[in-house]
């Protein structure tokens, strides 16, 4: 599996596994939107991108499509472990201008779970 | 000098295939680790829009990949048959895209991960996205050509 949806409370924790690009994006894109559709009660998204080893901009691109659909009905996006090579794709992109950035998942919960 | 060249379909799961073929070329020169992670963002970038741009996803076309290395420089070409690029000077600038569900950085992360990005495409022909750097710089500096 490439990647893990799980909901805890009110938050949806997507773990992303390995190489994240087009070969990915289609699928992750719509099991996400599905357990959104799903669950109505959740109002976070959460990336956990601790074990991802590469992303490209067709990866950005399902985050920053997420983060229009759960900040539209008034949610909040959250991106978590970024490697370094990861964090430094994030950064040229700017979307950590749009959403928080924590080091783990567990520091994200500890600080706003 | 050193050559490979390699032609594959245009599926989405040789994006994968294409960038670990040139990190393994690119490894025998002086590339730190996380030069490497960049040129495979690169690579990522440009045969990604092969495929879905240039191909518009058809999975049976093929996608060309020429790697050139002369001493501790490394150039890198990719090159589709599709449909071209009409505007190469607007489809250069950050943020844009034809496709609204795309984020328009492609080329943003090929001019910040590569030295230097040459971009020629005839509409109904196809494109060449030239690309080069060299071990032991930093990326950056872009030129386009008609
Ligand atoms: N190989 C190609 N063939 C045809 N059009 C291309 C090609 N590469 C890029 N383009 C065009 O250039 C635009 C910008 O590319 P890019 O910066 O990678 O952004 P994105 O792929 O997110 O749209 C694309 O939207 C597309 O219209
Ligand atoms: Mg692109």
């Amino acid at each position: 599996m490439n990647y893990i949806i799980k909901k805890e409370n009110n938050y949806l924790i997507v773990s992303v596994i390995g190489d994240v690009d087009i070969s990915l994006t289609d699928s992750l894109r719509e099991d996400v939107d599905r357990a959104l559709a799903e669950y109505k009660d959740v109002n976070r998204l959460v990336f956990d991108l601790a074990e991802v080893d590469f992303v490209d901009s067709a990866g950005l691109g399902v985050i920053l499509g997420r983060y229009k659909r759960v900040t539209a009905k008034g949610g909040k996006v959250y991106l978590a472990g970024a490697k370094p090579q990861v964090k430094k794709v994030l950064d040229l992109s700017g979307l950590p201008h749009l959403m928080e950035i924590y080091s783990s998942v567990d520091l994200l919960l500890d600080k706003i779970g | 000098m050193n050559k490979a060249v390699l032609e594959f379909s245009s599926r989405r799961e040789n994006v994968a295939f294409s960038r670990i073929a040139v990190a393994a070329l690119a490894a025998q020169l002086d590339f730190t680790l996380s030069d490497l992670e960049e040129i495979k963002v690169a690579v990522s970038e440009a045969v990604t829009n092969a495929i879905i741009h240039g191909y518009e996803n058809h999975p049976d076309c093929m996608v060309r990949l020429e790697i050139k290395i002369v001493e501790e420089f490394m150039e890198i070409e990719i090159i589709d048959t599709g449909k071209g690029i009409k505007d190469i000077t607007r489809a250069l600038e950050p943020a844009y895209s034809t496709d609204p569900e795309r984020m328009g950085l492609g080329f943003a992360f090929m001019q910040s991960f590569m030295e230097n990005l040459n971009v020629s495409s005839s509409p109904g022909k196809g494109t060449r996205v030239k690309m080069s750097r060299r071990a032991g710089t930093p990326g950056r500096k872009a030129v386009s050509e008609q």
